[in-house]
């Protein structure tokens, strides 16, 4: 069964504005697909939209198949047993990602718990490996949030949404937020661990060097409506829409950059 | 630093009261019905804060007035805190149109004067200890309910909030685990201010001769009760005075310790 299938996906404001519109794209087992957009358009709507969470007042229409389960307009009791097995998703800005009020460990736990039906010490164990999984020490689960630094507060949402097992990841700008030094550390474990177990992987981003780097195939999005898409070397190669092109151009103007300080 | 001296002093003086209303319930200088002490009799002697102008020693009145106190301010806040944490909880989650008539229904509770609606209970039940208990709690519930609702509404747009339904949680246990934790340390601090509140409105009242009925020796009525003979035997006023005093900054100080216990982001910066 294909992991998720957006068809002619919409979101709509209350005012009836279409922040996303019309949208289509599947994802093959094991297979990431880059979302690539600047702020504003709609990238992580989607996101939302795929997992049946939009914010209140926005309405999601047309059809999103999420492990076969129709995500648009199905009950949200229904919805929570799809999500977490089906999905999972790291956000942007790990230190409002996770709870301030509860230790790393805890947060980690629930996930576990709910996924594997672990308890007492045999939950403790497998927090501990998920932790490790993310080369985390173990002195983290014992943290609050504030306590640790951004890059090993993103590695513990990592490790969260790993937890749950999902069979697509939803990456929102994990790396954004993030040092450029730890972000590349962060998106090599990323890598390594979604490889390691055949998930697929759905990358929002508006930076395009990343989505080079971590996806196979792309998708462009303007103002809510995608412009592109493509195998990743193709967009990148010859981008066909001048949006595209803009993008490229200017990755490549900062890395021209770089050449020209080069000794 | 300052924060942990505030909060030490705050726990000394609601302990003191604390205790004298622990020792009231098992001992006593004089049966609080005792009229046998001479009126307005002067403060040393047999009597320690003297009597009042029916011969009853002062410093029984007042131990069963802290008794008293602290049932009408805890009872209050519990009636408050629960009806009120239920309320808000439910606008806070609500739809924009039950929202926008339970926030009505919350502003009327809050616009109506306290003691217009203490009269109402008394009239509707009788003027008693719990009367006073469910009038005090539900004036307060208004405030307490529009506090939750907006500590909800501000902690529901957390990512966290998303982070853990995007894991599958349902919302009670979204409730349990993260939105109730996270509004807990301002409704803490906002229910032992009430705890304050609660204690004076009490007091009122009772000065009213709402609270309480005698033999309930209600500090409130303590001080009305010594109002004509304030100029002959000060002591009689200044004394529950200066006990209510010393309970509500007691309280006070204490919600303000309790904000930087309850949050660890606090907690460890100082």
């Amino acid at each position: 069964m294909t992991p998720l299938e957006v068809a002619g996906l919409s979101v709509r404001r209350a005012d009836g504005r279409d922040l996303v519109r019309d949208l289509s794209f599947s994802l093959a087992p094991g297979e990431r697909l880059g979302l690539i957009g600047e702020s504003g358009s709609g990238k992580s709507l989607t996101a939302l939209a795929v997992m049946g969470l939009l914010p209140a007042g926005m309405t999601a229409h047309g059809s999103v198949l999420l492990d076969g389960t129709q995500m648009v307009g199905t009950p949200d009791r229904k919805l929570n047993r799809v999500r977490g097995r089906a999905a999972a998703v790291v956000f942007q800005e790990p230190l409002t990602a996770l709870d301030p009020l509860m230790r790393v460990g805890r947060q980690l736990a629930w996930p576990i718990r709910r996924r594997r039906g672990l308890r007492g010490a045999a939950l403790r164990a497998a927090v501990q490996d998920a932790l490790a999984e993310v080369r985390l020490p173990e002195r983290v689960a014992a943290a609050y949030p504030h306590e640790i630094s951004g890059g090993q507060r993103q590695r513990a949402a990592i490790a969260m949404a790993l937890a749950c097992e999902p069979a697509v990841l939803i990456a929102d700008e994990p790396t954004t937020a993030l040092d450029v030094t730890v972000q590349s550390e962060v998106l090599a474990l990323l890598d390594g661990l979604v490889a390691g177990r055949g998930m697929a992987l759905l990358f929002i981003t508006h930076d395009l060097a990343v989505v080079a780097d971590v996806a196979d195939r792309v998708v462009v999005l303007k103002d809510g409506s995608m412009v592109e898409s493509g195998r990743t070397r193709d967009i990148v190669r010859e981008p066909r829409h001048a949006y595209t092109r803009s993008l490229v151009d200017s990755a490549w103007a900062l890395e021209g950059e770089l050449d020209r300080l080069a000794p | 630093m300052r924060g942990r001296l505030t909060f030490t002093a705050g726990c000394v003086l609601v302990a003191a009261v604390l205790l004298v209303a622990a020792v009231s319930l098992v001992w006593l200088p004089y049966d609080p019905s005792d009229t046998t002490g001479g009126r307005l009799a002067p403060p040393g002697g047999e009597h320690l804060l003297g009597t009042d102008k029916l011969g009853r020693d002062l410093l029984t009145q007042l131990m069963v007035g802290a008794r008293i106190a602290l049932t009408v301010g805890i009872g209050s806040v519990l009636v408050g805190g629960l009806i009120g944490v239920t309320a808000g909880l439910l606008a806070g989650f609500a739809t924009r149109w039950l929202d926008d008539v339970l926030s009505a229904a919350l502003d009327i509770v809050i616009a109506f004067p306290t003691l217009l609606l203490a009269m109402l209970v008394v009239a509707a039940r009788e003027a008693s200890l719990g009367s006073a208990v469910l009038a005090i709690g539900l004036a307060m519930s208004g405030v307490v309910a529009r506090l939750t609702r907006v500590l909800v509404k501000q902690v529901l747009t957390q990512d966290y909030i998303t982070a853990s339904r995007t894991s599958g949680t349902s919302w009670p246990r979204v409730v349990a685990e993260h939105v109730l934790p996270n509004i807990a340390p301002t409704l803490l601090v906002n229910l032992a201010l009430q705890l304050g509140l609660a204690v004076l409105a009490e007091a009122a009242l009772s000065y009213l001769g709402l609270g309480p009925p005698p033999p309930n020796a209600s500090w409130g009525r303590l001080l009305q009760e010594a109002q004509a003979t304030v100029l002959t035997a000060p002591t009689g006023a200044i004394a529950p005075g200066v006990l209510l005093v010393v309970l509500v900054v007691g309280v006070n100080l204490v919600a303000d310790g309790l904000r930087d216990l309850a949050d660890p982001t606090r907690r460890r910066s100082r």
